[in-house]
C-alpha cells in the first residue's frame, strides 16, 4: 500500500498569524512529505508493506517505526488547526477536561507546560489513558500514544521545526499561539469516536 | 562557583556563508546561554556545585534530568564552538591524521561515516569522533548527551562534535540537514582538535 500525503483542509497561508506560510511550505511540503515517501521506500518487502499506519505504531520498530509514526502525528496536528477555530470545548469533552484536570485553563496551562518542558525533539498529548481517563503525555521524537493503548485526542508538535523560522528558541510563544488556531470541533470529534 | 558562557574566539559572522550570523548570535546567547544558565541553578548549593563540568558528567547517570541536559548543552557547545574556525577545512593535521587512516582506512572513509552519524541521527542530537581509550571511534548521541556520560553508549574523551538539534542549522538550511553537514567540513579547525587528540592519547 502506498501512502499519500494527506491534503490539508486550508491553504498554506490560513494560519500565518501562528505559523508562517514558509513554516507551513517547509513542514508539511518538505518534512511531512519526506516521513511519507521514507515509509513508501521502506516498507516494501516487509510484513508492513500493506499495514495501517496504526499497525506499523504498535508493531514495527526503527525506521519504519519512525516515518511512520510521524507521518500519523503529521497528519493528526495539521488536521486540528483551522483559520476560523472552535475557540473552547463544550459538552461531554468540556466535562471530562474539567474532571481530570479541574478546568479548562488549568488543563490548557498542564498541556502547555508538557509542550514546553519536553526535551528534544518530540509531541505533547492529550490522551484518554487505558483507565479511561483523560491525560496529558509526552512523547519523544516519534513517539505516539496508540503504541501504548492510549487514545490520542490532540498533540503539539514541539520538534524545533515546527516552530523556529518563526519563533526560533522561544517555543513557549510558540505553544501560547498555538491555541489561537487549534480547532476543538476537531478535538470533539475525534473524542466522540474514541469512546 | 558558577559556569560562565565561554567567550566565542570568532565574531558571529565568522562562519559564514556555511553558518550564519543570525544562528550564531542565537544558538550560541540564547540556546547555549540557556544551557549555562539552567545548569548553574540545578546545581547550587547541592555537593555538584565545585565540581569541573567533566566530573559532573562522568556519573551523570546520579543526578537529575536538568543536570544530564543542561550539563551536557553547555559542555558539548563549548565544544562545538571551540572545534570551528573560519580558517578551517581541509585535511587533519598531525598525528591525528595518521590515527584517522589507521582507523577508518582513508580520511574520507572516515568523513563519509561521521557525516553519516550526523545525517541519520533522528531527532535532536550530535555526532561524535571520539578516543575510546585506544582507538577512534564515530558515533552520534541523542539530546544533549555525550561521550563523558556513564549513560552514553560509546564512552570516551570527545575530539569533536557537530550539533545536529535543528536550531544549529534550520534558519539557514531548514530540513535540508545533509547540505549543513557538508559544509560544516568547510569550518572545523583540525589545529584544535588533533591538540585535543594529542590530550586524549597522553592521558
Amino acid at each position: 500500500m502506498k501512502h499519500e500525503l494527506p491534503k490539508l483542509n486550508y491553504a498554506a497561508d490560513a494560519l500565518a498569524s501562528v505559523i508562517s506560510t514558509k513554516t507551513m511550505e517547509f513542514h508539511y511540503g518538505k518534512h511531512h512529505q519526506a516521513y511519507v515517501n521514507n515509509l513508501n521506500n521502506l516498507i516494501p518487502g516487509t510484513r508492513f508493506e500493506n499495514a495501517s499506519l496504526e499497525e506499523i505504531i504498535r508493531e514495527a520498530d526503527g525506521g519504519i517505526l519512525n516515518n511512520g509514526a510521524q507521518v500519523w502525528n503529521h497528519t493528526f496536528y495539521f488536521e486540528s488547526f483551522s483559520a476560523s477555530p472552535k475557540s473552547k470545548p463544550e459538552g461531554e469533552l468540556l466535562a471530562a477536561i474539567e474532571i481530570a484536570f479541574g478546568s479548562f485553563d488549568e488543563f490548557k496551562s498542564k498541556f502547555s507546560n508538557a509542550a514546553v518542558t519536553l526535551f528534544g525533539s518530540g509531541w505533547a498529548w492529550l490522551v484518554i489513558d487505558t483507565d479511561g481517563k483523560l491525560a496529558i503525555t509526552q512523547e519523544s521524537n516519534a513517539g505516539n500514544p496508540i503504541r501504548k493503548n492510549q487514545k490520542p485526542l490532540l498533540t503539539c508538535d514541539v520538534w524545533e521545526h515546527a516552530y523556529y523560522l518563526d519563533y526560533q528558541n522561544r517555543r513557549p510563544d510558540y505553544v501560547q499561539a498555538f491555541w489561537n488556531i487549534l480547532d476543538w470541533k476537531v478535538v470533539e470529534d475525534r473524542f466522540r469516536k474514541s469512546r | 562557583m558558577s559556569f560562565q558562557l565561554p567567550a566565542l574566539k570568532y565574531d558571529y559572522k565568522a562562519l559564514e556563508p556555511y553558518i550564519d550570523a543570525m544562528t550564531m548570535d542565537i544558538h550560541y546567547n540564547k540556546h547555549h546561554g540557556a544551557y549555562t544558565t539552567n545548569l548553574n541553578s540545578a546545581i547550587v548549593g547541592t555537593s555538584l556545585d565545585d565540581l569541573p563540568i567533566e566530573e559532573i558528567l562522568r556519573e551523570v547517570s546520579k543526578h537529575s534530568a536538568a543536570v544530564r541536559n543542561n550539563g551536557g548543552g553547555y559542555y558539548n557547545h563549548n565544544l562545538f564552538w571551540e572545534v570551528m574556525t573560519p580558517s578551517g577545512g581541509g585535511l587533519p593535521t598531525g598525528e591525528l591524521y595518521s590515527a584517522i587512516v589507521k582507523n577508518f582506512g582513508s580520511f574520507d572513509e572516515f568523513k563519509e561515516k561521521f557525516s553519516s552519524a550526523a545525517a541519520t541521527r533522528f531527532g535532536s542530537g550530535w555526532a561524535w569522533l571520539v578516543w575510546t581509550g585506544n582507538e577512534l571511534k564515530v558515533f552520534s548521541t541523542p539530546n544533549q548527551d555525550n561521550p563523558l556520560m556513564d549513560v552514553s553508549e560509546i564512552k570516551g574523551f570527545p575530539l569533536m562534535g557537530l550539533d545536529v538539534w535543528e536550531h544549529a542549522y534550520y534558519l539557514k538550511y531548514q530540513n535540508r540537514r545533509v547540505e549543513y553537514v557538508q559544509n560544516f567540513w568547510n569550518v572545523i579547525d583540525w589545529k584544535t582538535v588533533n591538540e585535543r587528540f594529542i590530550i586524549a592519547t597522553n592521558k
